[in-house]
């Protein structure tokens, strides 16, 4: 029998050897070796975190160093593990989600060209993401967090010859630098003013804090902790996709369908959600950085549900509903309720992760036209696909007894409860939301798998190239079919948990003890999840209760417009989009934060830099300092040559005259 | 004091090489011309020999001889067998060279060895007389040297200028010497010491002294402003000969400056710490900046030999056991790096062609991508590019005199350095961005090949592991200077 502490250490390290000698390997070996390889990796590392679980219920906690990597002064740099019910089951989630998703690519990818280095990039993600959630320390978790970036960026660009891929991943990495730097910042500060980067230390030192202030502009004092939470919280942002900082998260889309599933979906876009939550005894010390990740994830739940009202492309539909389902966490975490932001986690991963696998299978089955108003009536030809996306999608309006429901509906319940400024802005947002996601939800759903057999009418140019890259579509006289094994069998173990684990889980997840030792609540100042838990009184009442509660009714009738503008009255939109243009304007163009973007950070730093590079570089630099000392040198070089007369009194003179030289300085008589 | 005190024992290493030098005079009367061979392997046994014997010496500690006028300690005993390392290379090197034109004759190796002699005695001097006749010793017979080739009138003008300049500046030497003695009363060091330790009385004829003293260094070393003679007598030398000036003769240049300054005139260190921190400034400055309008190549050497030798005086200045110790580590890299260098001229030369112009080393990686490599590491080594020994050799001269407090010097010395990069980089230049001007194939032998290829390797991994040089030259100061 292993001891706990190998097992641990197997758990990120399975999947890394796994891309390790897929990726580096990469020809050498026959393709089968890159599905087989990781395949056996990530199931081995989610066959361990089920150990872990188990050993985790059974109350069997782990926090310690595995390896010290520096030591500088009276800081340590380390790698360590802290396995704790937060982290066993985001290391469940992961290895779950991963795991279909890396069966789901061997049938989505066969006949891409770069097979094996795609296998290889989700091993190297599965690896950094549990790096991410099993970290003890802000050294490591700042190691994941970039890590899991880098391999989001590598895998937004993985079809590297698209100009729009390259775009779309260098925007990424970009917006994500902003995010990465703020959360740098509040590491920084954790480190200047906490003198450590332990969790267990800093959570220790931090209450002793929680009066202190800082001043950066002068005369001007923030509180400490206020101003470390926030800039975590910029981390946060960037990285879960929050208003302004998640203009990133459409255009990943740019990326393979499997991969928007696990990474801009499911699991690393949760990172900023997960980490907030372990910060939980840092935050809660600070009513103003929770007010602000309160607001700041209601504009996000409302508005970005909003943009997924009017897109067409398949995969931004979702993209959409993951920003809005990311506010709808940060909410959560902004009321306090951080169980119930992971909780919503948890349940988000399976059916979001099953939706975007969902799409992926149609767009396969429409030969990669991602486009949903060339599509409907695909419930006849791919069942399967049409089921199991149905279920994503009820359980992403939370329907009652579905997974959805009972973290999305938590959430609108505590967000009730909250009394922190911007509570009621939040309240209204996330009531709101509840109807938009449920009407963009289902005019997607009845535009692919119901109505007209629109691909049918559509004129298609220069069809039947054999680019697989390239979207071409299906032809009019040709059938949209079912996928192979590889793909269902993910979509229907996804729909399982999106069904059932919501009713399964909530009692020992919210209002149980599971996370009583992880995370922290200030139950005087925000006796959230207290009120919650005494207006719960089991999973099924909580059900039958919610049919006549107005979140419900607001789902209902989200599905009912969606149902009679797409299904009946088509002429409906068609006119709302003729008389509201300047509506529908601002929301085309996404609020105008890409073009703020690109007229102002762009073109603004691009302005800057080229004035730097003019005067600063070519001037100064290069102009003055390099060629001006280069030439002063050259002429002086040329003066100093003829110094060396050849003439040997010319020599001795100059002896004399060194020994003269000496003999005046240094001669005091 | 007075009773008669020869220990011969301690000064046996000298002795040997002195009679050997004498017997290789002799015998070559006797050798046919085309078996000169015999005579360079003598000399390279008499240098092993040599070895041996210092050795065995050195294992007997501290050790006097000639009453008190010759010390055999640790730093004599390291700096000795890095002469005759340095020498037995130079033999290597020069052989082809030598025989191409027609100089591979006895002369050569006996004036090599008593130029060796007179280093050992330098080294191991510990009076002014044994010191300044070691000097004298090694001088004449580099004069000699120099116009080996005497047909040639560079040549001969060369040994004429460095004649008449070294005799000047051996009367200046001479000169601060009989006025310390004047103030002192005593030529041996250690008496020196002790009685300025006591009083510090007549100062200014002790500076005036001083000065003349550090004039005859500074000449010797080739410092500014007396390092006229240096690129002309550089340039005018056969190259076999401008290599052992330019390397092995600058290993007891640093044990003159030691023995004289650190050992003998210690208290009046402030005094010449001045004296040598203008003279480490104008060298690295005139050195740096005038090798930079060279297109000779030995020339340009002496160029960056003045600049070294700046930075060399500069680890010395600190007057610290670190200082002294950086500096002997400076010193050491700078005779490796230059054997290098002026082994590769020697290499590339041949039969009426001396490759010491800039121009001869263009497109040297199409010709010979190996020695082109070897060039790079020498001129990286010089320019201090890190991992290269010539990297830890500034680095550790310029934190001693940062540790001494000469904040500005060393930023100056660092800036100049920059400047110094420039040239050693176009030679990189040279080598792999241009076209060779002729494409005659490289000929030597398999040895000067190796040992080539062996000293260039060597700049790289005492640069990757400085610590075990490091660590000996703290030695040998540390147990030799108190």
């Amino acid at each position: 029998m292993m001891s706990m502490q190998s097992i641990y250490l197997l758990i990120p390290l399975l999947p890394l050897l796994a891309a390790a000698i897929v990726g580096l390997a990469n020809h050498a070996l026959p393709r089968w070796y890159a599905h087989v390889l990781t395949i056996a990796g990530v199931a081995g590392s989610f066959a361990l975190s089920v150990m872990v679980f188990l050993d985790v219920l059974q109350g069997h906690t782990y926090n310690g160093t595995v390896y010290t990597w520096l030591v500088s002064g009276n800081i340590n740099f380390e790698v360590g593990f802290l396995i704790d019910q937060l982290s066993a089951t985001m290391m469940l989630v992961v290895t779950f989600v991963s795991l279909m998703v890396h069966i789901y690519t061997i049938g989505y990818m066969h006949e891409d060209a770069g097979y094996r280095r795609f296998f290889s990039y989700i091993s190297l993600f599965t690896f950094s993401m549990l790096m991410l959630v099993m970290s003890n320390n802000f050294m490591q978790l700042f190691f994941g967090w970039e890590a899991v970036g880098l391999v989001s960026y590598l895998l937004i660009g993985f079809w590297f010859t698209r100009p729009s891929a390259i775009y779309a991943n260098l925007k990424a990495f970009l917006v994500n630098r902003v995010g990465d730097f703020g959360f740098l910042l509040g590491i920084g500060m954790v480190l200047y003013f906490m003198g450590s980067l332990d969790y267990a230390t800093v959570f220790e030192r931090a209450p002793a804090l929680a009066d202190s202030t800082v001043s950066v502009i002068p005369h001007q004092h923030w509180s400490l902790l206020t101003m470390t939470c926030l800039l975590l919280f910029v981390g946060a942002m960037g990285k879960s996709a929050q208003v302004p900082l998640h203009v990133w998260l459409p255009d990943s889309m740019e990326g393979p369908t499997p991969i928007s599933a696990l990474i801009h979906a499911a699991t690393m876009v949760t990172a900023g959600i997960f980490m907030v939550a372990r910060m939980s005894p840092l935050f809660e010390l600070s009513d103003v950085a929770l007010s602000t990740v309160m607001v700041i994830g209601a504009i996000t739940a409302l508005f970005m549900g909003f943009l997924g009202i009017i897109q067409n492309d398949i995969k931004r539909v979702v993209a959409y509903s993951t920003l809005s389902q990311l506010g709808y966490m940060t909410v959560a975490l902004g009321a306090s309720a951080y169980s119930v932001a992971m909780f919503h986690l948890m349940t988000h991963a399976f059916f979001k992760a099953l939706l975007f696998l969902g799409a992926g299978s149609v767009i396969m089955g429409m030969h990669h036209d991602q486009d949903i108003r060339h599509m409907g009536g695909l419930s006849k030809y791919m069942k399967i696909t049409w089921l199991t996306s149905l279920i994503g999608s009820l359980a992403l309006i939370g329907t009652p007894f579905l997974s959805g429901f009972y973290s999305k509906d938590s959430i609108i319940e505590a967000v009730k409860l909250s009394h922190l400024s911007g509570s009621g802005f939040a309240y209204f947002a996330v009531l709101a939301g509840v109807f938009v996601t449920a009407f963009y939800s289902f005019r997607m759903y009845f535009l692919v798998f119901h109505g007209k057999e629109r691909w049918r009418d559509l004129h298609h140019d220069a069809h039947g190239h054999d680019d697989h890259d390239e979207h071409h579509g299906l032809a009019p006289d040709q059938n949209p079919h079912e996928q192979p094994w590889v793909v269902t069998l993910p979509l229907v173990l996804l729909a399982i948990p999106s069904l059932a684990i919501g009713y399964l889980t909530i009692q020992p997840m919210l209002f149980g003890d599971w996370f009583a030792q992880v995370i922290y609540i200030n139950q005087e100042a925000h006796p959230v999840m207290h009120h919650l838990a005494e207006d719960f009184h089991g999973a099924s009442a909580m059900a039958i209760h919610a049919l006549t509660s107005l979140p419900f009714i607001l789902a209902l009738s989200g599905v009912f417009c969606a149902w009679l503008f797409y299904m009946q009255m088509p002429q409906i939109p068609a006119a709302i989009h003729q008389r509201c243009r300047p509506l529908v304007a601002i929301l085309e163009n996404k609020y105008g934060f890409d073009s703020f973007n690109e007229k102002f950070f762009a073109a603004g730093s691009r302005l800057l830099g080229g004035k730097l590079w003019q005067t600063g570089d070519v001037t100064v630099i290069d102009g003055w300092l390099v060629n001006g000392t280069a030439r002063l040198v050259g002429l002086l070089s040329g003066v100093v040559r003829r110094l060396q007369s050849g003439l040997i009194y010319h020599y001795a003179f100059a002896m004399i005259i060194g020994v003269f030289l000496l003999l005046t300085l240094f001669m005091k008589v | 004091m007075n009773a008669l005190q020869i220990d011969l024992i301690s000064a046996l290493p000298e002795l040997f090489v002195l009679t050997m030098a004498m017997v290789v005079l002799l015998l070559d009367l006797f050798i046919k011309p085309g078996a000169r061979g015999v005579i360079d392997s003598m000399t390279q046994l008499t240098l092993l020999g040599a070895a041996y014997l210092t050795m065995t010496t050195a294992s007997q500690g501290v050790g006097y001889a000639f009453s008190g006028m010759f010390v055999d300690d640790t730093l004599a005993d390291v700096l000795k067998l890095m002469i005759y390392v340095s020498t037995a290379i130079t033999l290597v090197y020069s052989r082809e060279y030598l025989i191409q034109r027609h100089m591979y004759r006895g002369e050569f190796f006996a004036l090599v060895l008593f130029a060796v002699a007179g280093m050992m005695i330098m080294v191991s001097g510990a009076h002014f007389l044994s010191i300044y006749m070691g000097l004298e010793l090694l001088s004449l017979s580099l004069y000699a040297l120099v116009a080996l080739d005497r047909d040639n009138a560079r040549a001969t003008e060369a040994a004429m200028k460095y004649f008449v300049l070294g005799a000047l500046a051996s009367g200046m030497l001479l000169y601060g010497m009989s006025m310390l003695y004047g103030a002192t009363g005593s030529l041996n060091l250690r008496e020196i010491s002790s009685s300025l330790m006591e009083s510090s009385e007549h100062h200014s004829v002790l500076v005036l002294g001083l000065v003349f003293v550090v004039a005859g260094i500074a000449f010797k070393l080739g410092a500014v402003p007396f390092q006229m003679w240096v690129p002309d007598v550089y340039h005018g030398s056969p190259t076999a000969v401008t290599l052992f000036i330019g390397a092995v003769s600058k290993l007891s240049g640093f044990a003159f400056v030691v023995r004289l300054l650190a050992q003998g005139l210690d208290v009046l260190a402030v005094d010449w710490q001045g004296m040598l921190l203008i003279m480490a400034v104008l060298s690295i400055a005139l050195g740096n900046v005038t090798a930079i309008a060279q297109t000779n190549l030995k020339r340009m050497l002496a160029y960056s030999t003045i600049s070294h030798v700046g930075f060399l005086l500069l680890g010395i200045m600190s007057a610290s056991m670190n200082g002294f110790a950086s500096a002997m580590f400076y010193i050491t890299a700078y005779v490796m790096m230059s054997l290098a260098g002026f082994g590769m001229i020697l290499l590339l030369s041949r039969k009426g062609f001396e490759a010491d112009k800039l121009d001869d080393l263009k497109g040297l990686n199409q010709r010979s991508p190996w020695f082109a490599f070897m060039m790079l590491i020498t001129m990286f080594s010089m320019a201090g590019v890190p991992p290269t020994l010539g990297f830890y050799a500034k680095f550790t001269v310029l934190q001693s005199a940062l540790q001494a407090g000469f904040i500005g010097v060393v930023i100056f010395a660092v800036l100049m350095a920059v400047i110094g990069a420039f040239y050693y980089l176009r030679i990189v230049k040279l080598m792999y961005f241009d076209e060779p001007k002729d494409n005659t194939p490289i000929k030597s032998s398999t040895q000067m090949k190796t040992v080539l290829s062996i000293n260039a390797l060597a700049l790289l991994l005492f640069g990757l592991m400085p610590q075990s040089l490091m660590s000996l030259c703290a030695y040998a100061i540390s147990h030799s200077l108190q």
